[in-house]
This record gives C-alpha cells, sequence and structure tokens, in this order.
C-alpha cells in the first residue's frame, strides 16, 4: 500500500488524496458497460420475464429466435447488406481518400467536406430525402436501395480513418517505385496499401457496423422481405420488452465485439 | 537556389508539356473519388436539395411559406425545439461532468493500463446503440434491476418511474455520447506536455492552482471539440427518444418521422428538417471559427 503515498504523475498530489478520481472513474466505466453485459446472462433466462441473475437457464429464447423466419430473414438481410456496404464503401472511399491526398487540387478540400457531410447532416434528413428518392425509382425496400443508402454513411468514416494513414505515410516510398519503373496502381498495391492495412481494415471494420447497426435509414428504406434486423428490433421494441430481443442483442454484441477485437488485433501488430 | 531552379524550368523547352502533364496529373487524382463523389451527390444531395425545394411548397401546391409559418405559430412546435435543445444541453452538460474525469483519469495511467481501461469507452462506442438502448430499457422498467436492488436496498421504497420519460431518455442519451466526448478529450490531455505542469509548481503553483490555472485551460479545446460533436448528435437524435421516452420526449427528428408516416405532409417534414440542418450547419460552422473542424471530426476516432 506504500503506492498510495507516491506522488501521482506530474501532479503535486498523492495517489491516497486522489482516491475519489479512482473511484468516481471506475464507477463510470462500470456504468459504460456493465448495461450491456448485463444483457447477455438475462438473455439465457427460462423464464417469461427478463430477470438477472436468471433463477432458471435455458435457451428458450435463442429457440423462439431460431424458429422464427422472420427473425431469420432480418438477420441475414443484415448482414448481407453490411458486408456489401463494406465491400462498396472500403474500396471507393479508400480510392477517394488517395486521390484528394495525392491531388494538390485545390477542388481537393471541398470535395474532402462534401464527403464527410453525411455525418453531419442529422441521419433523419438524409433517411427521409433517400426514402423520397427511393419511391420515385421504385427502389423502396430493395436490398441495393439499401446499401447505397448505407455506403454514403460509411463513406465519412473510411475517408477519415484511410485519409489519416495516408497523412503519416511517407509518399518517398511509392516515388522511389515508380521511379525504378512500377505503374502508380502497381505501387499503390505492393508498396503503399500493406502499409495502410490496419487502417483499412479498421476502415471496413467500421463501414459494416455502420450498416449493421443502422436503424433510422433502415426504418424507412428497408420492408418486407428486406427488412433489416434493427428495423424488427426497433419496431418490437416500441410495443413489448420481448425477451426474444435479448438473444438477438447477445449475438449483436457478440459481432461487434468480434469486430473490436480484430480491429485492435490488427492495430497493435502494427506497433 | 530554389529561385535559379524554377527559372530554369520555366525557361526549358519542355517547361510547358510538363506543367500541361502534372496539372492532367492532378485531375486524374481527383478522378479516383468522382465514384464516392458520385454516390454522394446522388444519394444525397440531390434528395435533401428537394426536400429543401419541397418545403417552401404550400397545400395548394404554389410557392408558400406556411411550412415554416407554423413552426412559429404553433405552441406544439415550439415545444418540441424546446424539448430538442432541452434533452441536448442536459445531455451535453452531463457528459462533461463525467467525462472529464474519466478522460483525465485515462490520460495519466501507464499505457497498458490505459489501453485496457480504454477498452470500456471502446465496448460501448462499437456495441449497436440500439441494443445498448434496449439494455437500458430493461434495467430502468418498473420491474427491472435497478428499481428491485434500490427497493432491496432500501433506497426508495416504491417503483420509480425511471423510463418511458425524461430521465430515462437522459440515462440513456448519456451512456451512448460519452464516448464520444471521452474519446477527442482523452487525445487533448495525452498532447498536454507533463513539463507544462511541472513547471507550474516549480514555480510556485499548488496542485489546485497548476491544474486549474495549467492543465484545464490547455484541455479545453479537446473538451469543447467532444461537447460540440454530442450537442450536435444530439440534436439529430432519434431511436433513444423514441424508446427509452415512451411518448413524452418527442425531439424533432421524431416530429419528422411523425409527418410522414401519419399524416403524410412532406412539406411539414421537409421544413422541420431543413430547419434541424439549418441550426446542426450553424452550430458547426460558428465552431469551425473557434477550432479547427478537421480536428473535431478527425478526434473522435
Amino acid at each position: 500500500m506504500r503506492w498510495l503515498d507516491r506522488p501521482a504523475g506530474d501532479t503535486q498530489i498523492t495517489h491516497r488524496q486522489r482516491l475519489w478520481l479512482y473511484a468516481l472513474a471506475g464507477i463510470i466505466m462500470l456504468l459504460l458497460v456493465a448495461p450491456t453485459i448485463i444483457v447477455i446472462p438475462m438473455s439465457f433466462s427460462a423464464s417469461q420475464y427478463l430477470e438477472f441473475p436468471p433463477r432458471d437457464w435455458s435457451l428458450r429464447w435463442y429457440e423462439h429466435y431460431l424458429g422464427e423466419p422472420e427473425w431469420l430473414a432480418a438477420t441475414a438481410t443484415s448482414l448481407k447488406a453490411g458486408l456489401l456496404t463494406m465491400l462498396v464503401a472500403t474500396p471507393i472511399g479508400t480510392m477517394a481518400a488517395y486521390g484528394l491526398h495525392v491531388s494538390g487540387h485545390w477542388l481537393a478540400r471541398w470535395l474532402f467536406i462534401l464527403l464527410i457531410t453525411p455525418m453531419m447532416v442529422p441521419v433523419i434528413l438524409i433517411a427521409i430525402g433517400v426514402f423520397y428518392a427511393f419511391v420515385q425509382l421504385r427502389m423502396v425496400n430493395t436490398l441495393f436501395g439499401l446499401v447505397v443508402a448505407h455506403t454514403i454513411l460509411a463513406l465519412p468514416l473510411v475517408l477519415i480513418v484511410v485519409g489519416a494513414a495516408l497523412k503519416s505515410y511517407d509518399f518517398n516510398q511509392e516515388m522511389a517505385a515508380r521511379s525504378l519503373g512500377a505503374s502508380r496502381l502497381k505501387a499503390f498495391l505492393t508498396v503503399t496499401l500493406p502499409q495502410i492495412r490496419f487502417s483499412v481494415v479498421t476502415a471496413a471494420l467500421l463501414a459494416f457496423l455502420t450498416s449493421f447497426d443502422e436503424v433510422i435509414v433502415a426504418m424507412f428504406v428497408s420492408g418486407g422481405d428486406n427488412s433489416t434486423l434493427t428495423r424488427n428490433m426497433f419496431n418490437s421494441l416500441r410495443d413489448q420488452i420481448d425477451p426474444t430481443i435479448a438473444s438477438i442483442s447477445t449475438i449483436m454484441i457478440v459481432v461487434s465485439s468480434t469486430a473490436l477485437v480484430l480491429a485492435q488485433l490488427f492495430g497493435r501488430s502494427k506497433s | 537556389m530554389i529561385a535559379v531552379e524554377h527559372a530554369a524550368a520555366d525557361t526549358a523547352p519542355n517547361a510547358d508539356e510538363l506543367h500541361r502533364q502534372s496539372d492532367r496529373e492532378r485531375w486524374a487524382m481527383l478522378g479516383l473519388a468522382s465514384p464516392a463523389v458520385l454516390t454522394v451527390l446522388v444519394i444525397m444531395v440531390l434528395p435533401v436539395g428537394w426536400l429543401f425545394y419541397l418545403s417552401f411548397i404550400g397545400e395548394s401546391g404554389g410557392f408558400s411559406l406556411e411550412n415554416y409559418g407554423r413552426m412559429l405559430e404553433s405552441k406544439a412546435y415550439g415545444r418540441i425545439f424546446w424539448t430538442t435543445f432541452e434533452v441536448s444541453f442536459l445531455t451535453t452538460g452531463i457528459c462533461i461532468l463525467l467525462g472529464y474525469p474519466l478522460a483525465y483519469f485515462l490520460a495519466q495511467l501507464p499505457r497498458r493500463a490505459a489501453a485496457l481501461c480504454m477498452l470500456t469507452v471502446l465496448l460501448p462506442f462499437w456495441t449497436s446503440l440500439l441494443v445498448r438502448t434496449y439494455a437500458w430499457l430493461v434495467l430502468l422498467q418498473r420491474k427491472g434491476l435497478v428499481n428491485t436492488w434500490a427497493i432491496d436496498l432500501g433506497l426508495w421504497d416504491e417503483p420509480v418511474a425511471l423510463v418511458h420519460n425524461m430521465t430515462g431518455t437522459l440515462i440513456g442519451m448519456v451512456h451512448i455520447m460519452l464516448p464520444f466526448l471521452v474519446l477527442p478529450l482523452y487525445g487533448a490531455m495525452k498532447a498536454i506536455s507533463g513539463d507544462y505542469v511541472r513547471a507550474a509548481a516549480n514555480l510556485g503553483a499548488g496542485p489546485t492552482a497548476a491544474f486549474w490555472g495549467v492543465f484545464f485551460p490547455l484541455s479545453l479545446p479537446g473538451l469543447f471539440a467532444g461537447a460540440l460533436i454530442v450537442f450536435v448528435l444530439c440534436l439529430g437524435f432519434f431511436v433513444t427518444p423514441a424508446v427509452l421516452g415512451g411518448g413524452k420526449v418527442i425531439m424533432v427528428s421524431m416530429q419528422i418521422t411523425n409527418n410522414i408516416e401519419l399524416f403524410f405532409n412532406w412539406g411539414a417534414a421537409s421544413a422541420l428538417g431543413v430547419v434541424l440542418l439549418a441550426i446542426t450547419l450553424g452550430i458547426l460552422l460558428a465552431a469551425s471559427r473557434l477550432l479547427r473542424l478537421d480536428a473535431v471530426l478527425g478526434g473522435g476516432h
């Protein structure tokens, strides 16, 4: 317990004098994580209502989820939309980040701002705008429409993450490759891309999650056979508290923690 | 030296050709952004522009300001805007009160411990907002965990209405917004060199004076950036107030949805959307005069 009386960092006070700060930070961190984590054991409850800790354990809510074709179809739609959004947003976002970074044109700055506006415009406005456009184009309730709409929401993240990586990348390496005869494309693919790959992977994961977790746009432009998981969850939350949602939530927590762990692993191997 | 090189380049026989080539190259590189730019133009800018036009069309089908006039006259709309600002201000305020000590704590931890504790901020950041909202709905309901435990502990005697009202909305919103404040603030605090605080101590400042006189002012840009992100995100929030507010907390985005889903009134919905966008962009623009906007946007990730 001697560390308590040592000075805390560059401040002039000891750890003991700052115990209140540690306690407060601990409580806040607990409050940040606990509510999400607590859903997991609750989803294995055998009772009609959600309880913690569950008196009896069972998989009945998972069986209920798996037995409902509607939920399964929605899960498939969400996964498909997420993967397709990732596959569209990552390459075109990376291309844009690279092009805007390399081109010294005065337009580049403005195009960058244009590409990150979807992050600043309230999502509800994008949602009704896209809905209105899709009604005219007969694209409501199609997977294609959903993916296109989610792509513009994911683009700002890809642009920011990949753009930041390009800023700290030494372009002389690509210059060297090109002066030795590699085409720009080859130099990018074999020299630049391998060095920024961690950021590209992070960007791709973020693009996937953007689509997978998105509610508002999906509420307007997805429906019928192409309803997303979040849309169905949101609708059933408005009616009542169905324990099936707890099992679906658990699955979604697993999906996003996997993405986070992947991102952390890729990030670590860099350093 | 450089001037000499320039002069040489200008007089070189192939100067024009080189100039044209580099010009072409710059446009070609700009062209790489065209798929992304085209998607954003077609899917966002055009439709939102169309909504802008719709907001000026009245029931008669001609140009009119009635959609905006309604917002000024109707008490219901005034209340909705008031609620939106109230929720946004309170959420931002609580986030600052909780987020500042947390970021300060994290910024002073050794690297490994900080990375571990940072996971508690990142996990909610990466988890679906709908799942987190649902978790609070479960915890805060009448027979939920919080009420049960509080009654067992003797904090209160009867179940308290913690959800389907403003309290529940604020709890959920703060939980969702806190990482958006902590991440940029943590970055800003990490960038403050310990030398400043040590120098302050050398010059005779006590711990309190060193903190408030030196550390706190230096961390303000980060705090401001985080608070700005939180406030702007709150203004357009939909899911959490819709689920945890139980119909009692109506924000602008929810009224927009109602106008479309219940009343099919595109003009009214568009006008509300335009006003919401104008407020959001106005705040961002005003803030960008005070600090670099790209630093704010890059800070969250």
